[in-house]
């Protein structure tokens, strides 16, 4: 059973549809012990990072994700939870679960011409093979929409990036987690696709 | 890069797929979902619902059209009509739409668009407007004035300045529709679209008047639009949606050709 990790933070119930499009069960939860007993999580999100920590805190979810890293459960951040999983945020200065070292930063200094948020269809470029990209294309184009993206500090964590007047992390990973900062269950077959290899993955980067 | 989008509107009444020509005379030509689901297998960048049923029954189909698409398109797509507050946006959110429409009720109380912004985000806020070409007087200095209630009151307001002002109140996008092209298959207002994505730093959606390829390319290039709205030229099967993006695509328009 999948949990899809439940803090308020938009249209979860989005990806619960795609999973189920694709065959796969998964189950909207905010109780932290109900997480601790999935097989897999998805950390979705949508909304500002601030307000869905403290959602997470005031819930124990907080603390039950950082456990299933811990316990080596396979985990999918998608868009804020991506973001989530580094060290901090620059979106209200926002501690993050630090899962993996670096930062979430804001879209600064573009030509005006290219707008933010950035919202739309954009290609991603592979940096490594994963085992939740098989199959996905340099060029392949995936759904996003945020102003602010992630960071790592550490190049090995990288898994894909995307170009938008300046070229950032839009895929990241390490051990049992892998997220993305685009939106795969808006992102057509490509996306539903990840999510169909998430259900079957062993959590490990090979 | 971002590809431009190419976006189909499905203008549903009592649940049925509807098309109007200068926002009268509609008639039904099919299953809403079913011409979705072509056009998301064929790869349309996105989908919008525009409602254009009165009757309080109708809305209820309209939430039962929106989970029905949610559960098996997954692109984005954004539902209009009639939403009048953020109870209606939320409850069209929560039914699967990626973004809510709003036009009329927006004009008549413009917090409506911070409220809405406040509760689904303004990346799903989509401010939709209606403009007239009209003479050019005080109250509309550009000569684009915004209409309502479905192109039948002029508001002797400004289009170039609602859009700013719409994108200051937390709109995350803005689609403009020219209702002097709407259903005419003569080309988008190309003028119009330009002229207000040059004044505003949000995602612009083009529409109304689409009736060849080229127009397509017009409003993508020369009007500075981020999107197209077409409608009649794939509803009518005169084209695909792989017909229009191959068009562009080899015209040098950055699209979504592999999905």
């Amino acid at each position: 059973m999948i949990a899809i990790v439940d803090y308020d933070a938009g249209n979860l119930r989005s990806v619960e549809r795609a999973c189920r499009a694709v065959g796969v069960e998964a189950a909207v939860t905010r109780d932290p012990e109900t997480l601790l007993r999935a097989d897999r999580i998805i950390f979705p999100g949508v909304g500002a990072a601030p307000s869905a920590v403290a959602s997470l805190r005031a819930s124990g979810l907080f603390e039950a994700l950082g456990e299933a890293w811990a316990a080596g459960t396979p985990l999918l951040g998608i868009c804020v939870g991506t973001q989530l999983v580094l060290e901090r945020s620059e979106e209200g200065d926002t501690p993050g679960l630090g899962f993996i070292e670096g930062q979430t930063v804001r879209f600064a200094g573009l030509d005006p011409a290219l707008k933010i948020p950035h919202i739309g269809w954009n290609a991603v470029e592979i940096a490594r093979p994963h085992p939740l990209l098989a199959g996905v294309r340099d060029g392949d184009e995936f759904y996003f929409v945020h102003a602010y993206y992630p960071k790592p500090a550490r190049e090995d964590d990288v898994y894909a990036t995307t170009c938008h007047g300046v070229r950032f992390c839009s895929a990241l990973g390490r051990g049992n987690l892998f997220a993305t900062q685009f939106h795969p269950e808006k992102s057509g077959r490509f996306g539903l696709g990840l999510l169909e290899r998430f259900a079957k993955w062993s959590g490990t980067a090979c | 890069m971002l590809s431009k989008r190419l976006v189909s509107c499905l203008d549903v009444r009592d649940g049925k797929l509807a098309k109007s020509v200068r926002f009268v005379d509609t008639k039904d030509i099919g299953d809403p979902i079913e011409k979705a689901r072509t056009y998301y297998e064929e790869g349309l960048d996105e989908l919008v619902f525009y409602d254009i049923t009165a009757s309080s029954e109708g809305r209820d189909i309209l939430i039962d059209v929106v989970e029905r698409v949610a559960s098996q398109i997954f692109i984005p797509f954004s539902v209009g009509g009639g939403i009048r507050s953020v109870e209606d946006a939320t409850r069209l959110r929560l039914a699967g739409a990626e973004k809510v429409n709003v036009n009329t009720a927006a004009v008549q109380n413009p917090d409506l668009i911070t409220a809405c912004a406040d509760a689904i985000g303004s990346q799903s806020t989509v401010l939709s407007m209606d403009v007239r070409r009209a003479e050019p007087c005080d109250a509309v200095p550009s000569g684009f004035e915004i209409v309502i209630h479905g192109g039948r009151t002029p508001m002797q307001l400004d289009a170039i300045e609602w859009a700013k002002r719409g994108e200051a109140l937390g709109a995350g996008e803005l689609v403009v529709n020219s209702i002097d092209a709407d259903g005419t298959k003569e080309g988008y207002d190309v003028e119009l679209t330009r002229r207000i994505a040059e004044a505003v730093g949000i995602p612009v959606i083009a529409s109304g008047g689409a009736g060849r390829p080229e127009h397509l390319y017009e409003v993508l290039t020369e009007g500075r639009a981020d999107a197209a709205l077409v409608a009649s030229m794939l509803h009518y099967g005169e084209y695909t949606v792989g017909e229009l993006k191959q068009y562009l695509d080899a015209r040098g328009v950055k699209m979504r050709m592999r999905f």
